[in-house]
């Protein structure tokens, strides 16, 4: 695809990328039939938050970027996300990976992280085996479609049986220009391993209209453990399509989510985990702010399928200004998932009048032999919790700033990673502030 | 330095359109300790909310002053940063913000940009505070007030009291729901704070606090005035004698808010 090509992009286009790429032949046939089907498929609906009129068609696909190669030639922004020592890093700028170190060790004991990209070539068939399988098909809608067609970025990781990965595995991806990003994450942990993975979104340069398609698929097998976190931070003009889906078909595996979500623009935000294993748990945090005239719409489905599976979903979002955020949470126990457990929360701080905010605690249950609960709520600032902090004559926006941060707290301490949990508390500060 | 004063003169407050302090009085200077005493109902706590700025409460009449400055032309925080502090009868609960970094942040905030407290600073004065209180470390850790006891909440708005220094105290039945042990220990650290430039006006209706706080001046407040004044005799006599006597001299027949 070049510079000039306007959407929408043809099958040629698509194949002749795919070749370009060096990409296996059931790669490029998903492409192509799948960018078949973008027109006549529709757009997903969010509950409660019409997209219909959102522009999810890219501008520019060609990436146009000069990989360093090095960590020194990495941009400030991406410096200032990984921290000092590096031990795992993957960074991508508009796809192209711009830097890559994985600790030896870890290659070592046969887990993979690299670039979708070289993943395709090098693994294919284990690639080919999970890739847009369960957890995500690309017939689901538009947006999917477009997705599998376009794939331009992203990551592979593969953790072996029995492989405990005890370093955490950080990719940060960079959006620059009109770039159109579609992302893709594959997390593969096989039985009893366990394995951190923390990716952050960010837009860099100055920031013109732009979309992001980010997909992310986790399979976690028997006795496995994958902890995801992420922090999205795209700009104001970045419309964002994000779907990270874990399908948890082993026996007692665990998925723990810690996504925050501090996009500028508007979002749309899917997190579904489909708990099929006996015994498997699902837990889901999030953080979201909404400022200036951003809408946006996140969605937290945990699905049970397998008995005494546990599902916990916590979302805290703050609104400002003239922002829009819808927090729907689905917890679906399917007929035959005995003696599940399925909890959720969302609790949303309004803080000004012109904010929108809604939050929607969904319990669909089809199984008898279950235990459920949810509690949801819209509010303002306890104007007695202001009075007691500013009795010590803490300001009043200083006094905001810590309710926030503390309405926040129970989310982003979870967090797994310190560095990241840092660079998410600077994110909301910069937010709120 | 010139000694702190808070001077209220003919306050009048209101809470949802009713008269509760009709008239009130007082000047607490540095170096002194004044008891307001009275029965329930009688409006000590709206005295002590009216005067920190509490947002339910409507001053429709009269004045206050801190060291000459007009306290009702200030915002609740400048009126705190002006030296004055309330240890509350009902402290907040804020769940996400740990005690340590909320008394570290106010005392910042009572100090210049750049200019903030290192942090080896604090904890040693926070662990020092709390080892006079008697307060466990935890504490430091635990979300402001959260699941607190009412007693720790007691302990821990004197724990406030002795990290921010602040020239005129005002305490609101920071003695109920204390054991007597726990009374000596919140008398100790307020006691640790005795001089010229530290003045109190503590609000009780017990008189068991004051067996440890020596106070120079007694007054009983009765429908929204102090209606009777003197020295620690007071405070023993009405311990002593309950009342009564005093409403029978001056011929009060309701002492609540309300009823004349």
């Amino acid at each position: 695809m070049t510079a000039e090509t306007k959407f929408p992009v043809t099958q040629n286009d698509v194949a002749s990328f795919s070749k370009d790429r060096q990409e296996p032949q059931w790669l490029t046939d998903l492409r192509v039939s799948s960018l078949e089907k973008v027109e006549s498929l529709e757009l997903p609906k969010p509950d409660k938050t019409n997209i219909a009129k959102w522009n999810f068609t890219p501008h520019q696909l060609e990436a146009k970027v000069e990989a360093a190669g090095n960590i020194e030639g990495l941009s400030d922004t991406v410096k200032g996300l990984i921290g000092e020592n590096v031990q795992t890093l993957l960074a991508q700028n508009n796809g192209v990976t711009t830097f890559q170190k994985v600790d030896a060790s870890l290659t070592e004991k046969g887990v993979i992280f690299t670039d979708i990209q070289t993943a395709v070539k090098e693994h294919s068939d284990l690639v080919q085996k999970y890739f847009m399988q369960d957890a995500v098909s690309a017939n689901e809608h538009k947006l999917t479609a477009l997705h599998a067609a376009l794939m331009n970025g992203g990551t592979f990781i593969y953790v072996p049986k029995n492989v405990e990965v005890d370093v955490p595995l950080q990719a940060v991806y960079t959006q620059e220009g009109n770039f159109g990003l579609f992302n893709h994450v594959l997390i593969v942990a096989e039985a009893n391993s366990s394995v951190t993975y923390i990716e952050n979104y960010v837009t860099e340069g100055t920031p013109v209209e732009a979309v992001a398609n980010i997909i992310a698929e986790v399979y976690v097998a028997d006795g496995a453990t994958v902890n995801f976190g992420a922090v999205d931070n795209l700009s104001t003009e970045v419309t964002t399509y994000v779907n990270r889906r874990a399908h948890v078909p082993g026996r007692d595996a665990k998925v723990y989510w810690a996504l925050g979500q501090m996009n500028d623009g508007n979002t749309v935000s899917e997190n579904t985990t489909y708990l099929v294993g006996e015994g498997s748990y699902g837990d889901t945090k999030t953080v979201a702010i909404g400022r200036g005239k951003q809408v946006q719409n996140f969605t937290t489905n945990i699905i049970h399928f397998g008995k005494n599976s546990d599902g916990q979903i916590l979302k805290h979002g703050v609104m400002r200004d003239e922002a829009t955020s819808i927090f729907n949470g689905v917890t679906k126990i399917e007929h035959g998932a005995t003696k599940s457990n399925g909890e959720q929360t969302e609790r949303v701080l309004m803080l000004s009048e012109k904010a929108r905010g809604d939050a929607n605690p969904i319990l669909l249950i089809d199984e008898d032999d279950v235990t459920a609960g949810h509690a949801a709520s819209v509010g303002k600032i306890d104007p007695l919790q202001m009075f007691y902090l500013m009795s010590r004559g803490i300001s009043r926006h200083e006094a905001e700033r810590l309710i926030i941060h503390g309405f926040l707290a129970p989310v982003v301490n979870e967090l797994p990673i310190e560095s990241v949990k840092e660079q998410l508390i600077e994110v909301i500060e910069r937010k709120v502030d | 330095m010139t000694k702190p004063s808070l001077k209220v003169e003919d306050l009048h407050v209101s809470i949802e359109e009713k008269e509760i302090l009709k008239g009130f009085g007082i000047e607490v200077k540095g170096g002194e300790i004044h008891a307001i005493m009275g029965p329930n109902g009688t409006g000590k706590s709206t005295l002590a909310s009216a005067l920190m700025g509490h947002p339910k409460y409507e001053v429709t009449s009269g004045k206050a002053s801190l060291n000459g400055e007009d306290l009702f032309e200030m915002e609740v925080d400048e009126r705190a940063r002006a030296g004055l502090f309330l240890a509350m009868q009902y402290p907040s609960e804020v769940s996400g913000v740990t005690n340590a970094d909320f008394v570290r942040s106010a005392i910042n905030a009572n100090r210049d940009e750049g200019d903030e407290i290192s942090l080896m600073k604090f904890i040693r004065r926070m662990d020092e505070k709390m080892k006079t209180l008697e307060m466990d470390e935890s504490f430091q850790h635990r979300y402001l007030n959260e699941g607190f006891s009412g007693g720790e909440k007691k302990r821990n708005e004197i724990l406030q009291l002795l990290m921010l220094e602040p020239k005129i105290a005002i305490l609101d039945e920071i003695d109920s729901g204390l054991d007597i042990d726990a009374l000596k220990v919140v008398a100790k650290g307020i006691n640790s704070l005795k001089g010229d430039d530290f003045g109190c006006l503590i609000i009780t209706h017990y008189q068991r606090l004051l067996n440890y706080i020596t106070p120079d001046f007694v007054h009983v407040m009765m429908q929204g005035r102090i209606v009777k004044s003197g020295g620690p005799e007071l405070a023993e006599r009405l311990e002593a004698e309950g009342y009564d006597w005093i409403k029978e001299e001056l011929g009060i027949e309701d002492e609540t808010v309300g009823q004349e």
